[in-house]
């Protein structure tokens, strides 16, 4: 037996639930193109009005970093404590800033 | 008014957001661009009153702190000129407007930075009213640029609060760094006042921006929001007010204070502050220095294109 979903391409399915708010993954499926995927995630994301826009995308044109290399790749920012804000002590009367 | 105008205004007056795709009336598309734009314009130039002073700060922790600090702004105006892309502005055509002048930004970054203090002015007082703008503008109407305030805002903490930091150790430091200090404030103090742009009343794009939601507090309202913060972060300080009329009212819940210098706003938007011309200049040959970078690429691509072209062959 063949399986269907091998001759399918996988999408990735991103959700905007409001307007102004970011798309954000909601998951993937299988479909012939994207019209199609738009469809399939339409009826299977979407069943209860949860967005306002999809947006689907051939999991084969993602590219990812690892996260086993996390450590390596994201190092360059874990010496540099003064880029958050809470870095800098100010007197409390001005401390709001 | 036609079902899509009708359809625009629904979302508008629903506080929902305008999104790229959506239908949107031509002049509200321009004026978004011309805001966006500016806006991205004023974050890229503005590295360069600050960027002057990295090879000179007093310690390797405020070059760390000011090379970070410029870099944020860089990545604000990567954010802002892609957001100004959805709107179908290409990134070529926003640079041209800027170097040829057709495209403003904000006249600030026409004042010189002439010493240290300067830098922990500029952090705390222009990025302090960059941020009261921009936290209004996280509201703003048209989903991009919501995102992208949103983001910035974010990062904009750390900004004014190295440069209240920076001025306060020269505030509590020797006279002549106390001095310096003041020289500073009162130098960075009243332009800083001026980011807010003319009075309501003067300002040719103010009312149709609030109508479209695109602003959401007027020019003066903001500043007004400026002022009053202000005060306490002066007398933290220990420095004197650059504003010798400023008082609190009672009935207003404000400070008064003084009218600003219009002829002196209006001159440095038309080109004559003290280096706007340098600003430019700076920009055009650093956009040239940087040509071969591109060249590159298009050759790679080019290279990598016919290579495709001969395998598929
Ligand atoms: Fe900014
Ligand atoms: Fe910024
Ligand atoms: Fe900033």
């Amino acid at each position: 037996m063949t399986n269907i979903t091998e001759k399918l391409e996988l999408f990735e399915v991103f959700v905007r639930s409001k307007r102004g708010l970011d798309h954000k993954h909601v998951g993937s499926l299988h479909a012939e193109d994207h019209e199609q995927a738009l469809e399939y995630a339409r009826d299977c994301y979407t069943r209860r009005s949860e967005g306002v826009s999809i947006w689907v995308v051939k999991s084969a044109d993602i590219c990812a970093s690892q996260e086993d290399d996390a450590d390596c790749f994201y190092d360059p920012s874990d010496d540099k404590p003064y880029r958050h804000a809470t870095y800098y002590v100010l007197p409390d009367p001005v401390n709001n800033m | 008014m036609t079902p899509q105008e009708e359809n625009f205004m629904r979302k508008i007056e629903a506080e929902e957001k305008i999104e790229p795709k959506d239908w949107m009336p031509e002049a509200y598309r321009k004026n978004l661009i011309r805001q966006i734009s500016q806006h991205a314009h004023s974050e890229v130039i503005g590295m360069q009153p600050e960027g002057n002073w990295i090879t000179r700060a007093p310690s390797l922790r405020r070059k760390a702190v000011l090379l970070s600090k410029v870099q944020d702004e860089a990545g604000h105006g990567l954010y802002l000129y892609s957001a100004c892309e959805t709107l179908g502005i290409s990134r070529s055509e926003m640079i041209e407007q800027l170097q040829t002048g057709k495209a403003k930004y904000s006249s600030i970054f026409n004042y010189p930075t002439l010493t240290w203090a300067d830098v922990g002015a500029i952090g705390w007082l222009v990025d302090g009213a960059a941020i009261v703008n921009q936290v209004s503008l996280q509201r703003t109407s048209y989903g991009p640029y919501s995102r992208g305030m949103i983001r910035i805002c974010k990062e904009e903490s750390f900004h004014q609060r190295q440069g209240y930091e920076a001025m306060l150790a020269l505030a509590k430091g020797s006279p002549e760094q106390k001095a310096m200090a003041q020289d500073a404030l009162n130098r960075f103090y009243w332009p800083a006042l001026m980011m807010f742009g003319p009075h309501d009343s003067e300002s040719a794009h103010s009312q149709k921006s609030m109508e479209w939601k695109i602003k959401r507090e007027t020019n003066d309202d903001l500043r007004q929001k400026f002022v009053d913060q202000t005060v306490k972060q002066i007398e933290v300080l220990g420095l004197e007010h650059p504003d010798k009329n400023i008082k609190w009212n009672e009935e207003r819940g404000h400070y008064d204070s003084s009218d600003l210098n219009w002829d002196e706003f209006w001159s440095v938007i038309n080109g004559n502050g003290h280096c706007n011309r340098q600003r430019i200049e700076h920009h055009v040959a650093a956009h040239d220095e940087g040509e071969w970078v591109r060249d590159a690429i298009s050759a790679y691509n080019e290279k990598k294109r016919a290579k495709k072209a001969q395998n598929a062959a």
